[in-house]
């Protein structure tokens, strides 16, 4: 089955991204296909490398990078909530004569038509927020 | 068709919500803070219970777990599962609706 998750708030501020987490890794390990992760409103905070929580607490950023990496996952940030939280990649950076990025590895800055179109191409569309 | 609830009944209306307007058959998750609405003997049971004639309900168990309900603490003919479980429910559901 194919599955996209939305995921509507930022990190260690509410369990939406953990359990968006969570639930990705129990679908892939069930042999599932996560279409797409689209980041949207908080949620975009997910999207900056610069995190840095302490060494005994879980890093949600670095993680959902590696399950990226491990399983090919294509996470997307919603560009106009990026904007205004400051969450900047390369092409934005420039765009917006800004002193440097700070996208996290393994997620793109892209609009909300991704998240149209991961609705209609996954089977499941899930949504964690508050 | 899935209905995830994850806010408290004790915070929130939407336990209340949902279940008014889950159809019969329907299964219905309780996730994150929405756990607290699988306790029993609380303000908000008699409600879940009179919904388990019409709907299947669970609840998350590691959501459960962290805030220390074990399971003895349960509404009778709340179902208990894990991330797989919720998996298998998004599957068997072909319409899922997260209630925020």
């Amino acid at each position: 089955m194919k599955f996209s998750v939305m995921v509507n708030e930022g990190p260690y501020t509410h369990q939406a991204s953990d359990s968006a987490y969570q639930f990705i890794r129990a679908a892939l390990s069930a042999g599932h296909e996560i279409f797409r992760v689209f980041f949207y409103h908080d949620g975009v905070n997910n999207g900056t490398r610069l995190t840095t929580p302490p060494q005994d607490d879980r890093h949600i950023v670095n993680r959902w990078s590696e399950l990226a990496s491990e399983h090919d996952l294509d996470l997307v940030v919603c560009v106009a909530a990026a904007q205004r939280r400051g969450i900047v990649d390369p092409d934005e950076a420039k765009r917006n004569s800004k002193d440097g990025d700070n996208i996290a590895p393994g997620f793109r800055i892209s609009g909300l038509g991704q998240l149209i179109e991961a609705g209609i191409e996954s089977d499941r569309l899930l949504v964690f927020g508050d | 068709m899935l209905h995830t609830v994850n806010k408290s009944p004790f915070e929130s209306s939407s336990l209340k919500t949902c279940l008014s307007l889950a159809r019969s058959g329907s299964d219905v998750l309780l996730i994150e803070d929405g756990v607290y609405g699988a306790l029993a003997g609380s303000t908000h049971s008699p409600l879940v219970t009179e919904a388990l004639e019409a709907v299947r309900v669970y609840a998350l168990e590691p959501d459960l777990k962290a805030r220390g309900l074990s399971g003895d603490r349960l509404i009778p003919g709340i179902e208990v599962v894990g991330y797989d479980g919720f998996v298998d429910l998004a599957c068997t559901n072909d319409k899922i609706q997260n209630w925020l």
